[in-house]
Order: C-alpha cells, then sequence, then structure tokens
C-alpha cells in the first residue's frame, strides 16, 4: 500500500485518522488548548509534524551559520521596516504614483468586504468564472474564497499545499506550508474523494502529479489570475512574489487579468532593499538560500490588465497601537512556527484564526479580542519565536503584552480573575500566607491552591504531582539558624 | 559584602533543600547572608497571567524586604527575571529601580559578581543534562541561544566544569522549551506534559544520569513527566552540585 519512502506510518498499522482543528462557536473564546489536546491524541500526526517543522527550524540555523553577517541582516530588516511603517502614507502614495505610472489600477480596500467587493467586481465586469490564485493570507484573512463562492465565482488555488487545504475545507495550518498537519496518507484520501487519484497511492510524487493534471486545463482556462505580494516597491510600483512552485508566475501569466491584493504594510522603500528580505525570507522559513521563483510584476502584459487592491483591514489600527505596531513588520517566514514549541505539538489549525502560532497570538486578538482571547496563553513565554524572526519583532513579550491588555479588558475567565486576586492579597500578608502554608504541615494541601489557580488536577492528568517535604524552608532555617520560628 | 537571600515561594514549600543549598553555598565564599523572614512571592505567577495590578502587594512586600541589601540572590531564574524586566506593579521609585537591579540569580551571582574560580569542596561523578531555562537563557541570558548567531557561551556550564568528576551530555535540541511556563502548567496541560516527557528524553537518550537547572520549576515539571513516563533521570538544582551534594 505504501508507496512512498518517507515512513509516515509503520505498514502494519491501520491509519490513524487526522485530528481537525478548533471549534467554532459564534464569538465565544477559541478554546486552544482542547484542539491541542486532539491533536495530541493523534500521535503519528504530532510527530511527524514536530519533525517536519524542526527540520525547518535546523535548516534555517544552518544558513544563519552560513551567513556571517545573519544578526546585521536581522537589524537591518527590522529598522527598514520601522522605518517604512512610520512613514507609511508616504510609501502607500508613492507606491501607488509608480504603479499607476507603470499601467497599474490601484484599488484601496479599508476592509475585507470591501476588499472581496473589489475583487469580484473586477471578475463580474470582465465575465470572469474562474479565478486562479497562488496563495495568500491575505485573502485567508478576508475569506475571500466563500464570498466569491457565494457569487458563483470557482476559485483555484494553485500552491500545492493550499489546494490540498482547499480541497479539504479546511484553512491553512502555517502561512509557508499550509498542510504541513496532514500526512500524505490524509492527502491521499482527499484527492480520491476530490480529483480522482488512486485512493490507495499515498507517494508524494504521484499525488503532486495527479493534482497537476487535474488543475493545469483548470488554469489553462481561468479568466482571472490572482497573487498575493511578498513586497511591494514603493520607488518602483513593483509587485515581488517569491513561490518555490511558480505558481504565482502561471496566475499572473496566464488569464489577461492579473489581480495582486496585499496588505498596506508590505511595502518596502527602494529596490535595493529588496537584498535585504530576499535573503532572509526563504532562508528563515525553509531554510533555503532563495526561493525557486522570485517574480517581480511592473506592469501588465500587452494586452493584459493588472490591478493592485492595497488592504488595510484593521492595519491602520494596529498601526497606532503603541505596544503592538511592530507586529506590522512581519514578513510571514513562519520561523516563529516552526521554531515554537506549542505551535509543533498543537498543529496549526488549534487556534482557530487566519494567523497561526506565535505571531497568530499577537495579531488574532487585533482583529477580534474576545474570540482570541485565549490565544495570548497559549504559549510558555520562552522567547525562541523572538529570536528567529527575520525582522525582529519582540514576538514574546507582544505575547505577555497582549495577557495585560486582555485583562484590563475582562476578556479572561472569572474564576482566573478570582483567584489572582486572591492570590494577589494572600501574597501582600506574610503572616497570614505563612500560616495558610504551614498549617497542615503539608505545603502540597495548600500552597499550589494559591499558586495554581484550579488546583493540581490538570497537573496531574499528565504528570506526577511534586513530593511535598517535610518541613519548609523557612521551617528549616529558624531550626537550625535560631530566632523567630 | 550584604546579601538578601531570596528564597521563593514554591522553593521554599517544595524544595527546601534548594534553599539550604544555595544559603550554605553563599556562606562559603565569606559573603553576610540573611533571611528577611517575610518573603513570600515575587508577583510572578500573577504578572504572567496578565493580572498585573494584583502583584502590586506581593511586589511592594519584595521591595520592603530587600531594600538595603548590596545584593539579592535567589536560586530562581525565572522569579530574578521577573524581577529584573517585569516587576511593574508598583511605582518605579529610584529605591525600586535600585532592588531591581540588584537583584541577581545565584549563577550569575557566582560567575559574574563574586567570580568563583574553584569549588573544591564539590565532587559529582555523574552525567549531566543541563536545563537552561527560557527565563535564564533568553531572559538573564546566561548562555548563548541556539537561535541568534553569537558565540558560544555559558555561565552555569563554566561553573559546572569545575565540579570534579562531572561529565556534561548534550540534549539534541538544547534550548527547547520544557513546557512548564507557570499557569500554561495546567491551562495547557496536555501539550505543556507533551513538551516535558520530550523534554526529558531528550536527555535520556543522551544518557544523562541527571538534569540540573537554575530553575526548580522546570525540575519539579520534568520530574512530574518522567515519573509519569518511567523513565529512570535524576533531579538536581544547580546550587545543590555547587555546594557539593554528593547525589
Amino acid at each position: 500500500m505504501t508507496k512512498g519512502t518517507e515512513g509516515d506510518r509503520p505498514d502494519h498499522a491501520k491509519p490513524e485518522l487526522q485530528p481537525r482543528g478548533a471549534r467554532h462557536k459564534g464569538n465565544r473564546p477559541i478554546n486552544q488548548a482542547e484542539a491541542a489536546e486532539r491533536f495530541l491524541a493523534a500521535p503519528r500526526h504530532q510527530q511527524q509534524h514536530d519533525t517536519r517543522l524542526w527540520t525547518l527550524r535546523q535548516r534555517r540555523d544552518d544558513q544563519m551559520w552560513a551567513m556571517p553577517e545573519w544578526e546585521e541582516m536581522r537589524s537591518l530588516a527590522s529598522a527598514i521596516k520601522e522605518h517604512t511603517l512610520s512613514h507609511l502614507d508616504a510609501y502607500l502614495e508613492m507606491f501607488e504614483a509608480n504603479a499607476k505610472a507603470n499601467g497599474v489600477v490601484v484599488h484601496w480596500a479599508k476592509d475585507a468586504a470591501e476588499h472581496n467587493a473589489i475583487v469580484l467586481d473586477l471578475l463580474q465586469r470582465r465575465g470572469a468564472k474562474t479565478l486562479i490564485k497562488s496563495k495568500s493570507m491575505l485573502t485567508e484573512e478576508c475569506g475571500l474564497r466563500a464570498d466569491l463562492a457565494k457569487a458563483g465565482v470557482e476559485v483555484v488555488e494553485t500552491d500545492l499545499g493550499e489546494r490540498i487545504q482547499q480541497l479539504d475545507d479546511e484553512d491553512p495550518s502555517h502561512v509557508v506550508v499550509p498542510a504541513v498537519h496532514k500526512l500524505r496518507t490524509d492527502v491521499a484520501k482527499v484527492f480520491a474523494a476530490t480529483i480522482g487519484s488512486d485512493p490507495e497511492n499515498d507517494d508524494p510524487p504521484y499525488l503532486a502529479g495527479a493534482q497537476r493534471d487535474a488543475t493545469r486545463p483548470l488554469i489553462l482556462n481561468a479568466g482571472a489570475g490572482m497573487t498575493g505580494a511578498n513586497f511591494l516597491v514603493a520607488e518602483t510600483g513593483a509587485v515581488v512574489v517569491c513561490t518555490n512552485e511558480g505558481n504565482a508566475d502561471l496566475c499572473a501569466n496566464i488569464p489577461n487579468l492579473h489581480i495582486v491584493s496585499v496588505g498596506i504594510e508590505k511595502l518596502v522603500p527602494r529596490t535595493e532593499d529588496l537584498a535585504i528580505f530576499v535573503r532572509m525570507l526563504s532562508r528563515s522559513a525553509l531554510g533555503s538560500p532563495i526561493t525557486q521563483y522570485t517574480s517581480h510584476f511592473r506592469g501588465p502584459r500587452k494586452g493584459g490588465e493588472m490591478h493592485v487592491v492595497l488592504v488595510d483591514n484593521g492595519r491602520s489600527e494596529r498601526l497606532g497601537m503603541e505596544e503592538f505596531w511592530t507586529s506590522l513588520k512581519c514578513i510571514r517566514c513562519g520561523a516563529c512556527m516552526n521554531t515554537c514549541p506549542v505551535y509543533r505539538r498543537s498543529g496549526g489549525l488549534s487556534y482557530g484564526a487566519t494567523y497561526s502560532g506565535p505571531i497568530g497570538l499577537i495579531i488574532d486578538p487585533t482583529f477580534n479580542a474576545r474570540k482570541y482571547s485565549n490565544l495570548p496563553f497559549a504559549s510558555t513565554l520562552n522567547g525562541s519565536c523572538t529570536n528567529v524572526c527575520p525582522v525582529k519583532i519582540n514576538i514574546h513579550e507582544q505575547i505577555y503584552a497582549w495577557r495585560k491588555v486582555l485583562v484590563r479588558q475582562h476578556e479572561t475567565p472569572f474564576v482566573k480573575r478570582a483567584a489572582m486576586k486572591a492570590a494577589g492579597a494572600l501574597f501582600s500578608r506574610p503572616a497570614i500566607y505563612r500560616a495558610a502554608i504551614e498549617r497542615t504541615n503539608d505545603a502540597l494541601a495548600s500552597l499550589p491552591r494559591f499558586v495554581i489557580y484550579n488546583g493540581l488536577n490538570a497537573w496531574g492528568k499528565g504528570r506526577e504531582m511534586p513530593h511535598p517535604p517535610a518541613e519548609t524552608f523557612h521551617q528549616w532555617y529558624f531550626r537550625n539558624r535560631g530566632g523567630r520560628p | 559584602m550584604k546579601i538578601g537571600l531570596f528564597i521563593p515561594c514554591f522553593i521554599d514549600a517544595f524544595f527546601p533543600e534548594v534553599g539550604i543549598a544555595t544559603l550554605q553555598l553563599l556562606e562559603r565564599f565569606d559573603l553576610d547572608v540573611v533571611y528577611p523572614p517575610d518573603q513570600t512571592c515575587c508577583g510572578q505567577p500573577m504578572a504572567n497571567s496578565g493580572f498585573e495590578t494584583d502583584t502590586s502587594g506581593a511586589e511592594a512586600l519584595f521591595v520592603r524586604n530587600f531594600d538595603g541589601f548590596d545584593y539579592i540572590v535567589g536560586p530562581s531564574g525565572s522569579c530574578v527575571h521577573h524581577i529584573r524586566h517585569h516587576f511593574t506593579g508598583v511605582e518605579q521609585t529610584a529605591a525600586v529601580s535600585e532592588i531591581r537591579s540588584r537583584t541577581y540569580e545565584l549563577v550569575e551571582f557566582l560567575h559574574d559578581i563574586i567570580k568563583v574560580d574553584a569549588f573544591p569542596w564539590a565532587r559529582f561523578p555523574h552525567k549531566v543534562g543541563l536545563h537552561n531555562s527560557c527565563g535564564t537563557l533568553r531572559g538573564l541570558r546566561h548562555a548563548n541561544a541556539s537561535e541568534l548567531r553569537e558565540p558560544h557561551f555559558s555561565k552555569p556550564e563554566s561553573l559546572l566544569c569545575k565540579v570534579e568528576g562531572l561529565e556534561l551530555v548534550a540534549a539534541s535540541r538544547p534550548d527547547e522549551c520544557c513546557g512548564f511556563g507557570g499557569l500554561f502548567s495546567v491551562v495547557n496541560e496536555s501539550v505543556s506534559a507533551k513538551m516535558g516527557s520530550d523534554k526529558v528524553r531528550d536527555f535520556a537518550q543522551a544518557k544523562a544520569d541527571y538534569i540540573v537547572s537554575a530553575d526548580s520549576s522546570c525540575l519539579m515539571h520534568q520530574r512530574g513527566c518522567a515519573e509519569r513516563d518511567n523513565v529512570a533521570i535524576k533531579f538536581i538544582h544547580i546550587a545543590q552540585i555547587l555546594n557539593g551534594a554528593a547525589a
């Protein structure tokens, strides 16, 4: 049955069901921990996920060690982004003017609804019934596919991972490798059900070929093409797209209409600035020196049209948030996800949001503080994310800052608030504290109720409890050193 | 030199031997070590959960307890990290800033301030895996972080290398967080426990007899995972080894 060589699963075992992501209940807070627990209950999925992403992290480290100026590059990349964001209005207008001069039509969308309406209008005016697109987190953020489907436009994702996710009706679980949480047996199942491939064949080249055969005719006959953009160059009006599959080039070059959907934070001032970012992007993301394709789109082809939709969708508001505006420096490399020990063990879909992993924890609450109020707590604050970030976003410090904001906004459970208040009061009163922890001569019986708000039940599920000592340090000290007990 | 001995609440309650080793070790260097008896908690559990205002009582008490010392030294990296980097529940007066900057984690105090060059009383003939907690590694910068392109250095390693017979072994993922994370360990217990199990297994595969750390909270968590998984590995705080613990 297994024809590949990757060793996803032992031949004798029956396939493990793919764990699904977080459950959405309207605007109620996403329970990331619950979804992560289900992911962990599928050990083959979890182990492969962890191994794949850790491998990316190791390859990233290899690239880092191969480049003596690595830390200097991070500082430069960060400085360029901070400069650009601090003068965003001017650079956006510069980009618009230069793009227009190149023959590009520039649109401005204040939010997701406006973006989707602009795209739909462009398609409908030209009678385009099929849109081929390359991967774009922004269009995920805007819910573009669902809106276009309602209007009768068929959307075909052309990035392999994103196509897998589309056919499986799942969100991408990672910004760079959208189907990384799936085993190849899961992919075989999805393809068998949707494009009619052999359900018994889970050989990756076979699966990629089957998808290619099924999608090529759709690409060749599409009415319009859409790409995202990794970078916009203000001084030239160029749109830069980095892919490994070359699919963005098909989307941009085959249909006559090329629509670029891009967030306003993707600007860099000059072409030479790209030298920093293009060198950092793929090294940080996949540990490869550069993506297979780095395409610069400067204007429409002869007889064709090129449109750029500049999307705000909350970015201006984020830019005004003193503690969180630097999250806009993000170039969506996914390095923070690859290194995150929580993400690797939870799966990206457990976050129930467009952006998962560490960067998601600090971006998602800007879209909906209530729904994503648990996410900033899905972290140990270990700081590895901050260290791998190629644009030096202080991710773990922003996670910490979000916790304070969410508590101030009362987006935390009552029981936790009450327990923290009680703990804070107890720790302010030494005599009462001392009596509380020593009253039974069994520290375990009382201290954790105050230190750990919901008792030790959850602690004891997967771990043994600590062993309470015969006496506290405090008791030992006064027994041995004299003085007041 | 007058030292205020900072014994974090959970060390007082669960790991008195770590407090004792810290006290005895500091006294070996002829320091005047004082244990202020009214100490409770530094405020970290509330602060890490976002409840900054609920830390103010504990932080104000910390300031009262530790005013006037040359240095404040405690055997817990994450607590010292809180005091140095997050202690914002109280007004930032000159006295508060002074206390924050004079608070040291034990390893950095021994390494940076009194610059210990030998532990002649210490002998530990075992294979030891060093666990740098995230607070000490990336917060206090005890050692180089594997994510950064920077030269190798490690304060705890350089101290442990002075212990006779001790052999350091390395985990395959040297800087991977063990998953304790304070309240994270109960709110996200399944991920936390999995991270701890993976960490312990990594050290076991490196043939470590002991996992040593400057943070008892990480050790408490990892020990719970090791016992649940029946991994035969022992846990010890770095203060105990440096103070000459036999095993």
